[in-house]
């Protein structure tokens, strides 16, 4: 499957729209290879060829839309009669309308090398080695860890085109390499886990190595962890942590929570809503980002937005349907979860433009508090529209301005916009990693830790 | 969906290269949903997926490929590199004969295929969610309700013979609201679903889903912040099934049983649980979101214990992790789609009934939290500690029901909690939900009767 086929495949179909009707087509293709190995043997290795089709029509401001989970022809020549139908049952909406070639070129396409050709040209068997070497690796490491849990090789090398009957057209490909490792270390009820990855676009990106290491690292450190009493307390978050918060905010950045009133920042552009050396930014254009992409899921150029600047909240994210509602335009902030949705909105590279401390600086900074390794509950414990969140975490206390006891069973609450507010440090060590958000090492002024 | 000739050469294709054991997994989808929001209907989309997974397993190494290409063709390609990926050549175990024809239920056992209901019934039903919560308060600002109907239709078979299909037909409402108050936005969620066509109309009411969405979101705006510390939980019937469904229920599997990630490993006829609690989990259990005839591997769906009386007596089993400790599976080998592989899931999971009854438990409870409603949780099988989201709570205060509370979290130990239940009531409910587990969710139920945990750590943001 080439670029090429398919931009055939959404031409053909948008060629179709009938006067009066605009239609566009998304079509994507993916090769996938994963590898999982368990005591020193292959357990899994799946190598899948997967692709499909999604059409949205809008006739007369009402919208419709059908997919096809494959691009079998007889399947996919379907799609848009289906799309069609689904049309005449939704409710006309002004600003359905859909993106114009004129959308398209207002703003230059980055030019990004996302694509490494070497990827499909590495053997099987190197993959298979380099999953093997990373479970051997976090095995040996230190006597403390018992087992190793699971260790993953991954990659894929994905494509996608998109094109419209109002002269939207698009395409590009990337690929993408993981490996990951969860580690185990003590016994019975006192085992902790721990958890370290690497991501690349080609097999020799991965640092296998430093995986291991940090799952055992983040494993061991936590055993003998127990309950602590309730205090409030300055915490640090860990990079991987401030990359989960980071995605909640991205959540209540987005035009379609901001146009539907379901959002804690809604009608406060232009306040202060953060310390002043918070700026937040969602930057799919920097090659770095594991998010990085050309075009936006509706076949725009993305480009860099500035979400918080020293402090200052200066807008949202927005695709065409909510920037137009939102009387700002779009963002080129369209993603979708894959061909069976339509594009809502959404981040790509979130991050919060570093500060000059060095984690180890800034755990001197909070002195006594709490380091959060890991939270858990990110989705059922925090509510968008209020802000309130509550999570349960797992990390060490921090005595004197240096790591000290592991605890477990915890939870930490406050509100986003309190938060923000109170964010004493933005660390200096930016962290690329899988997702949409970057991560780096924050310090919060206080919250409150639930304990025993 | 494949002829049986062709089944069988293409697991022979499969077996080609050496192996124990092949299968092959096809599958047919077809989907509608549908959105209102605003009052207005936003989207109406249909989705069709077809396809194939192929899986050869040589020791204990499996080679997996799919393709969307059901051809003899396809089917041959998809065998061919599943058996290249399951590593080098060596015996090939024997392909059984087929039966004629697939075993399974006559059809899909629905009394009305979705797809033979007009689009416009499926919409009307959205606007009357709308209206009726809408009717319950002015407070109420905002209403989403959607509707989802999905038919799944499977073929299974492998190398020992199996040979079986299902045609599996769910549908879910949903209705969300949002309330505006002195407190801000609150919102409300009710999203019952079984394993139905749309004769589950007759069952689920969408004013009444409608109602208990908006009532869910008018209550908080009366809640206030929840306490913080460790404090009797008392878990409405249905509201806490999630919790034992994370809290013991994944540490159960036995492919993370094996992988010495779940704390339960070894521990089979040990006392786990206070003597109250027996765990069950059911595949066959009526027809309820978890329900099926067969699993993604061909076995039937039946009832396991999992715990009885506090004590283990079984883990869940998928093929090939009952094929390498020498026992028959226990029909909880799932995949989210052909494109997966399958891997130890749970079904209907639920604790059963006590002798309590619920005014007696909360009658008999100080000071603690009543959970009418959960959100997601999580849970880290390897340590057995979870966390759970609290969307409906209320204080107990002298025995009685008091003030609603908001935004809490549970966070706990699954061994701990099992020890710690310490009454458990006479009703029973369930709750449909989606579960994930390494990426890919799968439609489950969970159950139980009202009960009490003697102390779970509450994680509110009262300060």
């Amino acid at each position: 499957m080439s670029e090429a086929t398919l931009l055939e495949v959404v031409r053909d179909i948008v060629e179709k729209a009938a006067p009066g009707e605009q239609v566009e087509a998304y079509a994507s293709h993916s090769v996938d290879t994963d590898v999982k190995v368990f005591e020193g043997r292959v357990e899994e290795m799946a190598v899948a060829e997967s692709g499909g089709v999604g059409v949205r029509v809008v006739v007369d401001g009402r919208l419709g839309y059908a997919w096809v989970g494959s691009l079998e022809p007889d399947l996919v020549a379907g799609v848009l009669d289906e799309a069609r139908d689904n049309a005449r049952f939704a409710a006309p909406d002004e600003w359905n309308d859909l993106p114009t070639g004129d959308d398209a070129r207002a703003v230059p396409v980055a030019d990004l090398d996302l694509w490494r050709d070497d990827l499909a040209a590495v053997p099987v068997t190197d993959k298979v080695a380099l999953a093997l070497s990373l479970e051997q690796t976090a095995a040996g490491l230190d006597p403390r860890v018992r087992g190793v849990e699971s260790a993953h090789y991954g990659d894929a090398a994905m494509e996608s085109a998109v094109a419209s009957s109002l002269g939207v057209e698009a395409a590009s490909r990337r690929t993408v390499t993981s490996c990951s490792v969860s580690a185990l270390a003590g016994e019975g009820d006192g085992t902790r886990t721990g958890y370290g990855f690497s991501v690349g676009r080609t097999l020799a990106d991965l640092d296998p190595e430093t995986a291991a290491r940090d799952a055992v690292e983040r494993s061991t450190r936590l055993l003998g962890a127990t309950p602590v009493a309730s205090r409030r307390l300055p915490v640090v978050f860990d990079p991987l942590v401030t990359r989960s918060i980071l995605g909640i905010l991205g959540s209540a950045l987005n035009g379609e929570a901001m146009t539907k009133g379901r959002t804690m920042f809604l009608g406060r552009d232009g306040e202060e809503v953060a310390a002043a050396h918070v700026t937040l930014v969602d930057d799919p254009t920097d090659p770095r980002a594991y998010g990085a992409a050309p075009y936006d899921a509706e076949g725009l150029p993305t480009r860099r937005n500035a979400l918080i600047t020293d402090g200052v909240l200066r807008g949202f994210l927005h695709n065409t349907s909510t920037g137009r509602r939102a009387g700002v335009g779009t963002t080129g902030s369209a993603v979708r979860g894959g061909y069976a949705s339509k594009p809502g909105v959404g981040a790509r590279a979130l991050a919060l433009t570093p500060g000059a401390r060095s984690p180890e600086d800034i755990l001197r900074i909070a002195g006594d508090g709490f380091y959060v390794q890991s939270v858990s509950g990110l989705h059922s414990g925090t509510n968008p529209v209020s802000g309130d969140f509550s999570l349960g975490a797992e990390g060490l206390l921090i005595r004197g301005g240096e790591l000290a006891d592991p605890v477990r069973e915890v939870t930490i609450a406050s509100t986003v916009p309190r938060m923000l507010l109170d964010v004493v440090e933005v660390g200096s060590d930016l962290t690329w990693l899988p997702g949409a958000a970057v991560g780096l090492t924050l310090l919060v002024g206080e919250m409150a830790l639930s304990g025993a | 969906m494949i002829a049986p000739e062709i089944v069988e050469r293409t697991l022979a294709v499969a077996l080609s290269r050496g192996g124990d054991f092949a299968e092959v997994f096809a599958e047919d989808r077809a989907s509608v949903s549908a959105r209102l929001d605003d009052g207005r209907v936003e989207e109406l989309a249909t989705g069709r997926s077809r396809g194939a997974g192929i899986r050869v397993v040589r020791g204990e190494t499996t080679g997996f490929a799919h393709t969307a290409d059901l051809s003899e063709r396809g089917l041959a390609a998809a065998a061919e590199a599943a058996a290249a990926a399951s590593t080098e050549s060596g015996a090939a175990a024997q392909v059984a004969a087929l039966p004629d024809a697939p075993r399974g239920p006559e059809g899909s056992g629905v009394a009305i295929l979705p797809e033979t209901v007009s689009k416009d019934a499926k919409v009307a039903l959205l606007q009357r969610a709308d209206v009726a919560a809408r009717e319950r308060s002015g407070a109420i600002r905002q209403v989403s309700a959607a509707y989802a109907d999905g038919r799944r239709r499977i073929l299974v078979a492998n190398s020992d013979g199996a040979f079986a299909e299902d045609d599996q037909v769910r549908t879910r409402f949903m209705v969300t609201a949002v309330a505006e108050g002195d407190t801000g936005l609150h919102t409300g969620t009710e999203a019952p679903g079984r394993t139905l066509g749309f004769e589950i109309f007759d069952e689920i009411d969408p004013e009444e889903v409608a109602r208990i969405a908006a009532d869910r979101a008018l209550t908080l705006l009366s809640a206030r912040p929840a306490p913080s510390g460790r404090l009797p939980v008392v878990l409405k019937r249905g509201a806490g099934g999630v919790l034992f469904h994370e809290a013991c229920g994944h540490g159960l599997e036995a492919d993370l049983v094996r992988r010495d990630a779940s704390v339960f490993r070894g521990r089979v006829g040990e006392r786990v649980a206070s003597p109250l609690v027996t765990v069950v989990d059911d595949g066959s259990y009526g027809r309820e979101w978890g329900t099926f005839a067969i699993d993604d591997e061909g076995t039937p769906a039946r009832r396991n214990v999992l715990i009885e009386d506090g004590v283990l007596t079984d883990y869940m089993w998928d093929l090939v992790r009952a094929r390498a400790a020498g026992r028959p599976s226990s029909g909880n080998g799932r995949r989210e789609t052909y494109r997966h592989l399958p891997m130890v899931r749970m079904t209907n999971t639920y604790l059963l009934p006590g002798a309590a009854t619920p005014d007696d438990i909360i009658g008999d409870t100080e000071y603690g939290l009543y959970c009418v409603a959960l959100g997601g949780g999580q849970v880290n099988t390897a340590t057995g500690d979870f966390v759970f989201g609290v969307t409906e709570a209320y204080l107990i205060e002298d025995g009685q029901i008091t003030e609603p509370v908001r935004a809490a979290q549970l966070i706990g130990n699954g061994s701990d909690a099992l020890r710690l239940v310490d009454a458990v009531g006479d009703d029973f409910d369930t709750w449909a939900g989606t579960c994930g587990k390494e990426g890919q969710g799968v439609p489950v139920s969970s159950g139980q009767p009202t009960l009490r945990v003697a102390e779970l750590t509450v994680g509110g943001t009262a300060s």
